[in-house]
């Protein structure tokens, strides 16, 4: 056992490597649920999920079961999903409908609009109330918990269990403007993405944060999806994605933009991607597998073009929202959470999304790539959980313990993100977002408040680019 | 389901039948559980009809009364494990057949145990083809590289087709009896 664990410790900012205990260590693990899981906003679930008046969804933050629901004037709330007198889950259904959660064990019942009590989920029935208490319980202190705090962002509902910490925006930084670019819809207007109905979720022997660094920028690995790549599973036939290369790419006379990892310092966030730009590149056809989808998104990229005009638009295919949501923002397109069930196994949870709008015939060829692809049947997916699962399990030895991880790769030659606050860019192959990405998970592990967190205060982002000018 | 009764003399020749039947049924089913267990997938997909449907759903825990309707994501348009044809299925096969699909490699060790072979009454099909809808149970053990072992349960609801002489998979409803799948992949068949 440490003396103390101070997490900053463990990472060598300067070195750029980092201990392999992070991985494995049960202290570690049981300081990150406090530290981290109970002060980051998580990602908890999705508007379209539950349309109606008193629909709910069972979800997860940190290790614990949360309740989404949606009262009858449309508001949704997110409580902690256990009976607060005697811990039984008030709800053991994965979703489904209900005014009124009634807990199995002695029927302490909540109302989610607050019916007849003081606020949502509040205590509204207790069995023998009068002659068991005697008029000694006060009900309007024993409802269900909510959280702190609750946002939803176009549609992605994301909750925090600290009053203290910053708006959810603030917290976004201007990675505020990827999540756009997968939540929006594909011809610029904001917002109007759907879940395709049924989460996955499923069981994987790895420590969570392997997904969350694979996603925040690992463009290295391409390596292990070679497999993949070879058979094509791809929209238009060749490789697992739409990838202009060649005579096809050589048409094109508005390029994509500066394409490469991008990265926010002072918030932990990051993503592979395009920086900000004012013209729409020259269409490129996709999915021409399957002519009805291409000829849809060739109409899609005309409205796109006009609907966004010369505003800031920006791309990406993978990135990370400090510390567990991740997503695929073009081809497949999802939101995943990297739930920590202890320091050795994480439970995946992968939502599938699509434009409401966009034609059902669309949805299904989007909605059989996205399956041919990603989670644990993912022709894709399947190679990373085998690295993650064999990584973990090696962080763990005795002897390999004594050798930190490197995570050297293109320190030193960050840039300043043109047009994005507070932010680095890499064009080629680098490690920078895995790198601050557990610069700031140290700094929600050793910081005592949200005081010490708000990403203004931090001087991450200038000091990458001090170390770079040396 | 048809109830067969092999002591009714009256039907003694369509009992007769039957049990044929059924016997053909069961064999087809262990040579397919044979050759996905010696890992001759190719010879495998050769199983499959053209236009074979292989459909695995979610599963939902949901309340007493609403199973028929939300317990199991729907083929054709909602999320599952397994939703495709024959295409990928290959695809799936040719990606095991590289060498390098990490998931996979080296290969794990795969017994496919059938049970519970159930045969319903024919589909009315033309009078050239000959289609027959089976139930089937299945438990399929997975041991890969030293200590991973996964146990799959479940069942199958496949339509049958005879077709050049021998039957063939032409449509497959693979139901696995876990909601969160308590398996990192699915790299295997079922």
């Amino acid at each position: 056992m440490r003396e103390s664990l101070i997490a900053t410790d463990l990472i060598d900012g300067d070195g750029g490597t980092i201990a392999r205990d992070i991985f494995v260590d049960e202290e570690i693990y049981k300081r990150e649920i406090k530290q981290v899981f109970g002060r980051a906003w998580l990602l908890v679930g999705h508007e379209s999920q539950i349309p109606k008046p008193y629909d709910y969804f069972t979800s997860r933050m940190g290790e614990e079961s949360v309740i989404m629901t949606r009262d009858k004037t449309g508001k949704i709330h997110v409580f902690l999903n256990t009976c607060p007198h005697r811990g039984m889950k008030v709800c053991r259904y994965d979703q489904g409908n209900a005014r009124v959660f009634t807990c199995p064990y002695h029927a302490w019942s909540f109302s989610v609009d607050g019916n007849l009590t003081t606020a949502p989920g509040g205590l509204v029935g207790v069995p023998h109330y009068k002659k068991a208490y005697r008029g000694g319980l006060d009900k309007s202190q024993w409802g269900l918990v909510p959280v702190a705090q609750l946002v939803n962002y176009k549609g992605s509902i994301w909750a925090n269990w600290d009053k203290d910490a910053v708006d959810f925006e603030t917290y976004l930084g201007d990675m505020k403007f990827y999540l756009d670019s997968v939540l929006d819809q594909r011809d610029g207007s904001p917002g109007g993405s759907e879940v395709i109905g049924g989460i996955q979720k499923w069981k994987v022997p790895s420590n969570w944060k392997f997904g969350a660094e694979n996603f925040i920028g690992d463009i290295y690995h391409i390596t292990s999806h070679r497999s993949v790549d070879m058979v094509s599973i791809g929209p238009s036939g060749a490789g697992r994605r739409d990838v202009l290369k060649g005579d096809k790419a050589a048409k094109i006379v508005i390029p994509p933009p500066a394409f490469g990892s991008i990265g926010f310092p002072n918030h932990g966030h990051g993503c592979i991607g395009a920086l900000p730009h004012y013209e729409e590149p020259d269409y490129a056809p996709s999915f021409t597998l399957t002519p009805i989808v291409e000829e849809y998104y060739k109409e899609v990229y005309h409205r796109r073009v006009e609907n966004l005009g010369k505003r800031a638009r920006g791309l990406a295919p993978v990135g990370t929202i400090f510390p567990n949501c991740s997503f695929h923002g073009m081809q497949p397109r999802a939101l995943f959470t990297w739930h920590p069930n202890g320091p050795q196994e994480m439970e995946m949870w992968k939502w599938y999304l699509v434009d409401a709008d966009a034609p059902d015939e669309v949805k299904n060829v989007l909605r059989q790539y996205y399956l041919r692809y990603a989670g644990p049947a993912g022709l894709t997916e399947q190679d990373d959980m085998e690295n993650w699962n064999y990584a973990t399990a090696a962080s763990s030895g005795a002897r390999a313990g004594l050798y930190p991880y490197n995570y050297q790769m293109g320190q030193g030659f960050e840039s300043d993100a043109r047009d994005l606050e507070n932010a680095i860019f890499t064009s080629a192959v680098t490690e920078q977002n895995q790198r601050l990405f557990y610069n700031r998970w140290a700094e929600f592990m050793d910081a005592d408040s949200w005081d010490a967190l708000h990403p203004k205060n931090s001087a991450n982002h200038a000091d990458i680019l001090a170390r770079c000018q040396q | 389901m048809s109830r067969i009764s092999f002591t009714d003399s009256t039907s003694r020749e369509h009992a007769l039948d039957a049990l044929l039947l059924q016997r053909e049924i069961e064999a087809f089913y262990y040579l397919e559980a044979q050759l996905l267990d010696e890992r001759r997938f190719e010879e495998w997909l050769d199983l499959l009809t053209e236009d074979i449907s292989y459909f695995m759903p979610l599963r939902r825990n949901v309340k007493y009364g609403q199973h028929a309707e939300f317990e199991n994501t729907r083929q054709g348009v909602d999320a599952a494990w397994f939703d495709e044809g024959k295409h990928t299925l290959a695809q799936r096969v040719a990606q095991l057949a590289t060498g390098i699909h990490w998931a996979e490699e080296p290969l794990s060790r795969v017994r496919h145990l059938i049970t519970n072979v159930q045969i319903g009454d024919k589909t009315d099909t033309p009078a050239d083809s000959k289609e027959v809808e089976v139930s089937s149970h299945f438990m399929v053990y997975r041991n890969r590289v030293v200590d991973e072992t996964d146990i799959f349960v479940g069942k199958r609801t496949d339509t049958l087709r005879f077709e050049d002489d021998h039957w063939k998979v032409a449509k497959r409803l693979i139901l696995l009896d876990q909601s969160t799948l308590l398996a990192k992949n699915l790299t295997i068949f079922f």
